[in-house]
């Protein structure tokens, strides 16, 4: 039996698990010095998750097996998540389990549990940001599925592997598709709504009125918190290496290619580098909307999405 | 630059204007709302000399230039003229709200697709799809023309179901006989200076550009 995809679906777990804190660093590096402010530096979300692993638990008297369990869910799919997107390479024993609407799914599970979290130990903040957040993926949700559809029927395939390599082998007539700068551009507009960056939310931020996915952990603590934290930047990582898969996917390795990884490890590099100083700028550039215009930008990337769609029948 | 490639790019500024199209029918300031027109008539323009060099009719070229100076550098100033001397500050306010108006949208584009499939059967020019965006230009500056209240934004509506007709003479037929698009051209640029009187006039006796005071021009009765 040929071992090398398991090698490389672990391998491709590990770079998740070890790189994301990195690339949180990353972003939060750019983004001070495009504000002109001192750096904490690339290994600054470590420290954090380490100092937080060495914390105490303070527990609510009332908190109930949900709150307890939730951050290993989280945890879980999200690590999950990462074995089905082709980081490094396309050949993943586990991308013929679960195709990109699978992904959604698990992504769907983490928030919901996370939402149930906030509601559980029954204080306000906690039902504010869980009805947030469901109402932002309420929206963002048909819009992902949307651009995802649209990826899909590009490259005839929804597992994530597929649409990789179709893609990634294409010719030039087929890269400038204006289907799939539709979707990427929905793409772009979901990832930020999501992972909760900032025209949607804003994660540095523990102000009352504007908090989201902050409000409704806002009772964690301990090594339940650095296990939340660190699946929120393992899920930022995800959308940005989702993101590199299915629009850029060039450098990524083929099947049965094992020499390819290390390469595709130096092109992860070099793409992950420059979404996060896209993302820097973008959180630079933009305000944080007020709540009931995220409506209309999500639905905007809707529009988007399915414009992408409507054009592949359309000009393709 | 082989035909298949040529096409592929006039898809793509196809899918441009489309989009500029739809960035209007959201945009909710003014500026914004010019600038995009702008960038619609610079995708137009570069659209047509594509299809001039790839079909070699040289006349497009001209009608190509004609746009950029027109929609994407008059016009443009004009309005944004008009605009400063009005005193036009504040967001637009539309009759339907804006996530309704893009569902709209999009159903216009299907049904525009839908219109245009006898012709996409029978025509032979690899420009053939396009004929669907610009139908769809044309439809969505009308949607515009009816959602807003505002008469700037109405005529903004008007020039750019304008610029979806010429999209689709320029896709559907490689373009008008010059003549008539010279005629055009002159009759838009008419039109906006006519526009600019009226828009004095609107803004002299109702105080405000809003077309709905416009309802009450009638004798009591």
């Amino acid at each position: 039996m040929n071992l090398s995809p398991l090698v490389i679906e672990l391998m491709q777990l590990l770079v998740l698990l070890a790189a994301a804190p990195v690339f949180a660093g990353w972003v939060k590096t750019v983004k001070c010095w495009s504000q002109g402010r001192t750096s904490p530096g690339l290994l600054q979300p470590y420290r954090d998750i380490a100092k937080l692993f060495s914390k105490d638990m303070a527990l609510a008297e009332n908190a109930s097996w949900i709150f307890r369990f939730t951050p290993y869910i989280v945890f879980g799919s999200t690590l999950l998540a990462g074995g089905i997107i082709p980081i490094l390479s396309v050949d993943l024993p586990l991308s013929a389990t679960a195709d990109v609407i699978a992904l959604v799914a698990l992504f769907a599970i983490a928030r919901f549990f996370t939402a149930l979290a906030g509601m559980d130990i029954g204080t306000a903040f906690g039902g504010m940001g869980a009805s947030r957040e469901m109402m932002v993926a309420s929206l963002a949700e048909p819009a992902m599925l949307m651009a995802v559809f649209t990826m899909s029927l590009a490259s005839k395939s929804t597992s994530l592997s597929q649409i990789a390599q179709v893609i990634a082998h294409s010719d030039i007539h087929m890269v400038l598709r204006p289907s799939l700068a539709f979707a990427f551009i929905a793409f772009v507009m979901i990832a930020l709504a999501e992972t909760g960056r900032i025209p949607v939310d804003n994660p540095a931020t523990h102000l009352e009125l504007t908090m989201i996915h902050e409000a409704m952990i806002l009772e964690y603590s301990g090594r339940h918190l650095a296990l939340i934290e660190w699946a929120g930047m393992m899920k930022l990582f995800l959308f940005m290496s989702l993101g590199a898969a299915a629009f850029f996917p060039w450098g990524i390795a083929d099947e049965g290619n094992m020499l390819a990884v290390p390469m595709a490890l130096v092109y992860l590099i070099i793409k992950l580098g420059l979404a996060g100083i896209i993302l820097a700028l973008i959180e630079t550039g933009l305000a944080k909307m007020r709540l009931f215009r995220v409506t209309e930008f999500l639905g905007a990337a809707f529009l988007l999405a399915t414009l992408g769609m409507l054009s592949h029948f359309i000009l393709e | 630059m082989n035909t298949q490639t040529t096409a592929q790019i006039i898809g793509f500024l196809a899918a441009m204007v489309l989009l500029t199209a739809f960035g209007m029918l959201v945009q909710r300031r003014i500026y914004g709302l010019i600038h995009l027109f702008a960038w619609q008539g610079l995708f137009l323009s570069i659209s047509t000399a594509i299809v001039g060099y790839m079909t070699g009719r040289h006349h497009l070229y001209i009608s190509s230039v004609l746009t950029l100076t027109l929609k994407v550098i008059l016009l443009p100033y004009i309005l944004n003229v008009l605009i400063h001397k009005l005193k036009i500050r504040k967001e637009i306010d539309t009759v339907v709200n804006v996530p309704l108006t893009m569902l709209i949208g999009i159903a216009l584009v299907i049904l525009s697709y839908h219109l245009t499939a006898p012709v996409r059967e029978l025509s032979t020019f690899v420009t053939r799809s396009v004929l669907a965006i610009a139908l769809a230009t044309v439809m969505i500056g009308l949607l515009m023309m009816i959602t807003r209240r505002h008469a700037v934004t109405q005529i903004i509506g008007f020039l750019a179901m304008e610029n979806g007709l010429f999209f689709a003479a320029t896709s559907a037929t490689y373009g008008m006989p010059l003549v008539v698009e010279l005629g055009v051209a002159i009759d838009v640029l008419i039109a906006a200076f006519i526009f600019g009187i009226f828009f004095f006039h609107i803004n002299t006796t109702f105080d405000s550009l809003d077309v709905e005071y416009m309802a009450r021009l009638k004798e009591e009765d």
